[in-house]
């Protein structure tokens, strides 16, 4: 459903992205990991045309999405921060959505899985962190699209809610959806994901399933994999500069052991 | 487009300093009746207040407008909606919110004290009518500003009242002093051709040509009924004017398309 052909962008001097070629068509759930400043957001941003890329091509549906926006309506994206006008009740925010969206949808099941009933009154400006995040899952669940996109869902949610959004990803999985994720929690992507996409610093560095990577990298769980998968790519640019230079989807230096 | 419009005009509605803004001009025009009862020069008065007040007020509401609003902003850049028509809606809800402003804030009074009865209601509408440009053209700018300085706002607060000083004082200033050094030669031309590159000083021309009393106002407005004579003369400020107001709408359709949020 959606396809990337050599995205590369750059921040003034920063290359974020470098040459990524990758694609969601499966149905399930694939978890694009990587450290902080790896290009995962980047990378989602620019899927949904708020980033545009420098090089490369992007398409989704089958139709190259530069310049073009109603493919997002086939969207659901929850932004990585939950901010919203403050001067709006939360009950307006969805109804404005929904107006400006122009198309019908039933909020009711999210209020009552998300406990926002008691909110709905309430302005946006004077809700905590954890309940700003659950308008903000409430938002991008709202309509049923074939791909939704989740840039660190879990953030700031108490574990009943978290124990019900992932209830709804499970869900929403068995409809055959595409579910992108970025998570930094680990045990999320082992208990979720089928696939795991691993960005280092712009640069796609594993694909597999969350298995496969635990296997490559000799981690007796995921957790511990990703750490030896990092460590070894710090000692990789240390030691060898040119062992770091790998291609999409490929590891050239798996030979090397952890430490 | 409309729908953003109408969000972004119900978001500044619901803004105490539109309200102000409003209390102000009436108060203001309020209390030059008291003083003076002929709607002419009342006109007059109010002109200079208009076209240094409206370009400021703005200049303000735009930058602030636009910071304030981002999170609006980056809401709907997820949803299915054109960039264009996002800020565009968000530019226009903002402009016209501010001209309804200063509408409602001089009509009312001047409403009350018989305009529609009068012979200077053309001379009421000329001053309004350029009241709503300037609004529409410097919160036009002042968003452009924002736009381009989006993750640096006190640069943009002060580039926005930086343009706004140039044109309201610092042009004038040295407008002057070139006609002053260069006294010797005929300039009609070229203060003719400076006063295009001043939305407040076409502005001003084109109320003082209504007026008809621009040989009393400044050089310039001789100069402009001198060559245009009053009908094609307030014509062709329009028309620049207009050109103004596309500058601004021009270039925040440019940045939107090619900005990353």
């Amino acid at each position: 459903m959606i396809s990337i052909n050599h995205l590369s962008k750059s921040f003034s001097k920063l290359d974020v992205l470098k040459d990524i070629s990758v694609d969601f068509t499966r149905p399930g759930i694939t978890a694009v990991l990587g450290p902080n400043g790896s290009g995962k957001t980047t990378l989602i941003k620019c899927l949904l045309g708020m980033v545009i890329p420098d090089q490369g091509e992007i398409q989704a549906f089958g139709q190259p999405v530069k310049g073009q926006w109603t493919y997002r309506s086939q969207i659901g994206y929850l932004p990585q921060i939950a901010r919203f006008p403050d001067n709006l009740r939360v009950k307006e925010l969805i109804a404005m959505i929904k107006d400006i969206r122009g198309t019908a949808a039933d909020e009711a099941p999210l209020i009552e899985a998300f406990g926002l009933e008691t909110y709905l009154d309430k302005k946006l400006g004077h809700l905590s962190g954890g309940t700003k995040q659950k308008v903000n899952l409430l938002l991008a669940l709202l309509y049923d699209t074939p791909v939704i996109i989740m840039d660190e869902p879990t953030a700031g949610l108490d574990p009943v809610a978290l124990i019900r959004l992932k209830d709804i990803i499970q869900q929403e999985k068995k409809r055959g959806k595409v579910i992108l994720i970025t998570t930094h929690i680990i045990s999320l992507v082992e208990e979720i994901a089928d696939e795991v996409v691993f960005l280092l610093e712009g640069r796609i560095h594993f694909r597999g399933t969350p298995e496969q990577l635990r296997m490559q990298y000799a981690g007796a769980n995921l957790e511990e994999a990703i750490a030896n998968l990092l460590l070894n790519e710090n000692q990789a640019a240390a030691v060898h500069p040119k062992l770091t230079q790998h291609h999409n989807g490929t590891v050239l230096h798996k030979n090397l052991k952890p430490c | 487009m409309l729908k953003i419009l109408k969000y972004s005009f119900y978001d500044m509605m619901r803004s105490r300093w539109i309200y102000l803004y409003f209390g102000f001009f009436f108060a203001f025009t309020l209390s030059l009746f008291l003083i003076s009862t002929d709607l002419s020069k009342v006109v007059v008065s109010l002109m200079n207040v208009i076209l240094i007040l409206c370009p400021l007020i703005a200049t303000m509401f735009g930058v602030m407008y636009y910071y304030n609003s981002r999170e609006f902003t980056e809401l709907l850049l997820a949803q299915p909606i054109a960039r264009r028509v996002i800020f565009l809606g968000q530019y226009i809800g903002l402009a016209l919110s501010l001209s309804l402003s200063l509408l409602a804030g001089v009509g009312i009074p001047f409403a009350l004290y018989g305009i529609f009865q009068s012979a200077d209601i053309w001379n009421f509408f000329s001053l309004l009518l350029n009241g709503v440009f300037l609004s529409f053209i410097f919160s036009g700018i002042a968003f452009w500003i924002a736009l381009k300085n989006d993750q640096q706002k006190i640069r943009g607060f002060g580039l926005a009242l930086a343009v706004w000083l140039f044109f309201a004082v610092i042009y004038d200033g040295i407008f002057l002093l070139l006609l002053l050094s260069f006294s010797d030669y005929p300039l009609e031309r070229f203060a003719l051709g400076a006063s295009m590159f001043n939305p407040i000083d076409l502005s001003r021309i084109t109320v003082l040509l209504q007026l008809d009393i621009s040989a009393l106002m400044g050089y310039t407005g001789a100069v402009f009924q001198q060559f245009l004579g009053n009908g094609t003369g307030m014509l062709f400020a329009f028309g620049v004017l207009t050109l103004w107001l596309l500058l601004p709408l021009w270039r925040i359709g440019r940045i939107a398309r090619v900005k990353d949020f």
